[in-house]
């Protein structure tokens, strides 16, 4: 494919002066998404489904006063904007004043980031069946072992120009891959992922790989006690836990006293911040230009998403601040963009990395349970962060210093505040395939395990 | 309802004055509610559908569908007195599936003129030629009648975007006062949305199928804070279940009533005794069982799941493989009977002709606590075939594939999967609560989670009320059950009559990769299960 499928950014430029010269509102913002995705599905060791779609939405949002709507449309001749225009003014007129409106951002400065690869733009729907074949092949060799994967790739562009002068432009490829690789028997399972802006570097050979020795190994898991255990997380576990603390950052909702960063009790009018909260090997920061995030550099309002520090340390540093909470409170926004971190503006979360390894923290360890990944979490109690969840598609037993056995997959019942609080051990920080999040695998203790599935 | 005109305009087919203000009009919410469906596919549709159709097969595939959707969303949010957000999401555009020597293809375009739909065809064959290398299997489909002219509305009779903006929010302001009337009442937040989907479809069998379905959901969430603020407690947001309705079904929630008694709720969970942990008999109102019927019998009894075809996302399934469980495994006492349907009055789910052009029909998934049958496709049913060969039922497809907007694919969705009421007794909440001796009522979905293989699951509820000596004590907090698959079904011992039955939903159903939400109700009446694993989830900081 070409840049050409997605929108440039000359194309956004005149759609948004389009838009502009059409708008009669107060202030108007106008957010432009592109995208052309392809991807290929395989499972049951055959070829499923595979597609390619191309989509460009334009989402008008109008002012007058007050009194603020928007409109998206995914027709972008002049017809179909100047329609989108004229039903988010006539939206806004109905809509009754948000006191919490704040004016439209102008002209800012926002840093370049190399999202854009040829090599995943320029991918053929042949590049992909031969990627699959890498998977595939070896299992239908092999006679014990069934694989499903996907391989998922996308070029896409965004745009945000206002009435008070903004205009951004950004366009970044994705390339990720998952493959799970399943023992014919029914009793192993193993998952491994890549997720890289750049298709190259995603290693399909090296993926089949440890997929396939996963699943082996993790054939005939036995049961053991639920219990307080010892953890070993995978990057992709620890992503999966820790994730979440993400959208529990919210300053408005710590000091209004409904998140675990908020002080409770009778004295209880504030925040954490400033805090010991975490283990002091803990430093959590988002920063878009990082070379294993590369996200956008500015979020949803045009705000600059420049690298922020959430966690120093162990300390709270920040809770993320909208523009309308930021100046009701008199401090600077950090891209909040209404909730959690960045309305899709800041790329993943990065845990910094530590200097041991996967290897070292299991052969220092006398027992622990060795985790791949988690599943199905859902928040049961948002005043602690407490989850819970599953392990998934390669459970073990460290003992003495060595993978001992597979086990039994367990349900947990934990928060990821407990979790960096315990920490043992730290290893560097990778790009995983589930949830965009750079960190490292962790070693910690009392992790409590509920009760056993029997799910493989 | 969407006029042709007004399609066309937002097609870019053809455009004029006429066009533009009947468009403005629909913004301004002054349009009447429209009471009829279509009656025919519009002509420029059927011409494109027809172009794709045609493209496809010149490109080399043997079979070929093609949908045309268009999809309008409004979401409308507010917290205690202010607007926090007023949105209207509108795309249409053209999906291509293609069989080419037994290899699927698929490709989706923004670009509805004849090059556009001819050039998705053309992608979706070449992709389907460059992936027979990595098949061994060849795709059939299952025969199935052709419906060259059909139509089919769903049970709507107000369009909610001939609503103006400002009435819906004065709704949401009026139930939000209401509640924070409440004492402690200090957070309360509600959302209107609703889907409108106009879905054209044609495939080189000879069916033209059009259907227009509109969805509704009210969200209201209450927080409660204890004069000391050591507490908080929430009930919802899920008060009211989402429905295949209108406009008219908001109303008849009267959530500006219901509002008092939603905060009342959450008010008194501050108090509430913290639950022993142990064994407990539940009493599972639909509000909440219906989130377990989803998860712990609609999924595992997908096919595909239970042949792989999910093993790398949503997981695979306990029910499986095939052979060793159609008509053998017991998930149940022999009053328990599960059925697939998309025909409900209502149901999330429900339409008149799936996304393989396939009428649907109701069939028995759990049939007197046996295992019967699998959620199928075109595709698939034929992988069933000695099934229902040698069980005298046809090999048809159940009506299951869907796609949630014209950029997917379609693939095997959940219908409507539901439990029979008893039919001997109508026996209400109340009765079931009298007749049991220590047990839990829960009421409202909470936190939900359940394993890949869909054995081990963890549920919550909104409201738990405690019951002794067949009458209700009071409420209690930080309950959630455990359990195993078919341990949990199997002991079911009391089911709720017909008056009881009530159906449940989501509009954000998650399978497939890439990822598809898929809205859906299961509908059930109060069950009573005996001695159930219940753990208190509530920890400190």
């Amino acid at each position: 494919m070409d840049e050409a499928l997605v929108l440039s950014r000359a194309e956004c430029e005149d759609i948004v002066q389009r838009a502009l010269t059409l708008s009669k509102a107060d202030a108007c913002r106008i957010n432009i998404g592109a995208s052309y995705q392809t991807n290929l599905r395989f499972a049951d060791n055959q070829m499923s489904t595979s597609g390619i779609s191309d989509d460009a939405s334009i989402t008008i949002s109008s002012v007058f006063g007050k009194k603020r709507a928007s409109v998206t449309t995914n027709d972008t001749s002049p017809d179909g904007l100047a329609r989108a225009v004229a039903q988010s003014e006539a939206l806004a007129k109905l809509s009754p004043d948000d006191p919490e409106l704040m004016p439209e951002l102008g002209a800012q400065t926002y840093a370049s980031i190399p999202a854009w690869f040829d090599s995943t733009a320029n991918l053929s729907a042949e590049d992909r069946a031969k990627a699959a074949l890498t998977a595939l092949e070896p299992a239908r060799k092999a006679k014990d072992l069934t694989v499903a994967g996907f391989i998922d790739c996308s070029a896409n562009a965004t745009a945000i120009g206002t009435s008070a002068g903004l205009f951004a432009y950004h366009r970044s490829t994705g390339a990720n891959y998952t493959l799970t690789v399943r023992t014919n028997d029914g009793t192993g399972s193993g998952w491994v992922g890549g997720d890289e802006n750049d298709f190259s570097r995603i290693d399909f050979a090296g993926i089949a790989t440890r997929a396939i020795d996963k699943a082996r190994a993790s054939r005939n898991p036995q049961a053991i006690e639920p219990g307080r255990y010892t953890v070993i997380f995978e990057p992709q576990a620890v992503s999966d836990l820790i994730g979440s603390v993400r959208g529990a950052m919210n300053a408005r909702s710590a000091e209004e006293g409904r998140s675990p960063f908020s002080v409770r009790g009778p004295n209880g009018n504030g925040t954490k911040l400033g805090e010991r909260i975490m283990d002091t090997r803990v430093t959590l920061v988002t920063d878009p230009a990082d070379p294993q995030i590369l996200g956008s550099p500015f979020d949803g309002e045009g705000m600059p998403t420049g690298r922020q520090v959430w966690v120093e340390n162990g300390v709270l540093k920040q809770l993320a601040y909208s523009r309308f909470w930021a100046a009701r409170k008199g401090v600077q926004p950090n891209s909040g963009g209404g909730g959690g971190f960045g309305g899709g503006g800041g790329g993943g979360l990065k845990m910094l990395g530590g200097d041991s390894t996967l290897d070292a923290m299991i052969q220092g360890t006398e027992r622990a349970v060795l985790v791949t990944r988690l599943w199905y979490l859902r928040v049961v109690d948002g005043r602690t962060l407490v989850y819970t969840g599953l392990t998934r598609d390669g459970t073990f037993l460290v003992e003495n210093g060595k993978v001992a056995r597979s086990i039994k997959n367990f349900r947990f019942n934990d928060s990821p505040l407990f979790l960096l609080n315990n920490l043992e051990a730290v290893g560097p920080s990778v790009r995983v395939a589930e949830g965009g999040s750079v960190v490292p695998a962790l070693k910690a203790r009392d992790f409590s395990f509920t009760s056993l599935s029997d799910a493989v | 309802m969407t006029t042709r005109r007004d399609f066309l305009a937002t097609t870019g087919l053809a455009a004029s004055a006429l066009t533009l203000a009947a468009r403005r009009a629909d913004a301004a919410g002054t349009r009447s509610p429209i009471l009829t469906a279509n009656t025919e596919p519009d002509p420029q549709v059927k011409v494109l559908l027809l172009e794709a159709l045609t493209a496809a097969k010149l490109a080399g595939a043997s079979w070929a569908d093609a949908r045309i959707q268009r999809q309008r969303r409004q979401n409308i949010g507010t917290r205690e007195q202010q607007v926090t957000n007023v949105s209207d999401t509108d795309t249409i555009g053209c999906g291509v599936r293609v069989i080419v020597d037994g290899t699927w293809g698929f490709s989706a375009t923004r670009s509805l003129t004849k090059e556009g739909v001819a050039r998705a065809a053309q992608r979706a064959v070449s992709l389907a030629k460059a992936n027979r290398v990595a098949r061994e299997r060849l795709v059939r489909l299952a025969p199935t009648e052709v419906h060259p002219n059909a139509t089919w509305k769903s049970g709507y009779t107000i369009d909610p975007w001939s609503i103006p903006v400002e009435e819906k929010v004065a709704l949401l302001f009026a139930a939000n006062a209401e509640a924070m009337k409440v004492k402690n009442i200090r957070f309360v937040n509600s959302n209107l949305s609703f889907v409108k989907e106009e879905r054209s479809y044609a495939n080189s069998e000879g069916s033209m199928i059009t259907q227009d379905v509109v969805r509704s959901w009210v969200t209201m969430s209450c927080t409660a804070v204890s004069d000391d603020r050591t507490e908080t407690a929430t009930r919802g947001p899920e008060v009211v279940q989402p429905m295949g309705r209108g406009w008219e079904y908001v109303l008849e929630n009267d959530i500006v009533k219901n509002a008092t008694v939603w905060a009342e709720q959450a008010r008194e969970k501050l108090t509430a005794r913290p639950v022993d942990v142990g064994r407990w008999d539940l009493i599972l109102h639909p509000s909440q069982l219906f989130l377990t019927i989803h998860e712990s019998i609609a999924h595992p009894t997908e096919l595909d799941r239970a042949m792989g075809y999910e093993a790398n996302y949503a997981g695979t399934s306990f029910i499986a493989p095939p052979d060793n469980v159609l008509g053998k495994l017991r998930l149940g006492p022999d009053m328990l009977t599960i059925r697939g349907n998309r025909s409900e009055k209502d149901g999330l789910a429900t339409i008149g002709y799936d996304d393989d052009g396939v009428k649907p029909d109701e069939f028995d998934i759990i049939r007197n606590g046996i295992f019967w049958d699998y959620q199928t496709t075109r595709e698939q049913a034929e992988w069933l075939r000695p099934w229902y060969e040698k069980n005298g039922m046809p090999v048809r497809s159940h009506g299951c594939a869907y796609a949630q907007s014209w950029s997917d694919v379609a693939f095997q969705r959940m219908p409507n999967v539901s439990i029979v009421p008893d039919q001997q007794v109508d026996r209400s909440l109340d009765d079931m609560v009298a007749a049991t001796d220590k047990g839990i009522v829960m009421i409202g979905r909470s936190s939900y989670s359940i394993d890949q293989q869909r054995y081990n699951a963890q549920f919550g509820a909104q409201v738990c009320y405690e019951v002794k000596g067949g009458k209700i004590v009071g409420q209690l907090r930080d309950v959630a059950y455990v359990m195993r698959t078919p341990d949990f079904w199997n002991s079911v011992d009391l089911l709720g009559g017909k008056s009881s039955y009530e159906l449940g939903g989501t509009f954000n159903d998650g399978k497939g990769q890439p990822g598809q939400s898929n809205a859906v109700s299961h509908g059930c009446p109060p069950v009573r299960f005996k001695n159930i694993n219940v753990i208190n989830t509530g920890r400190q900081l």
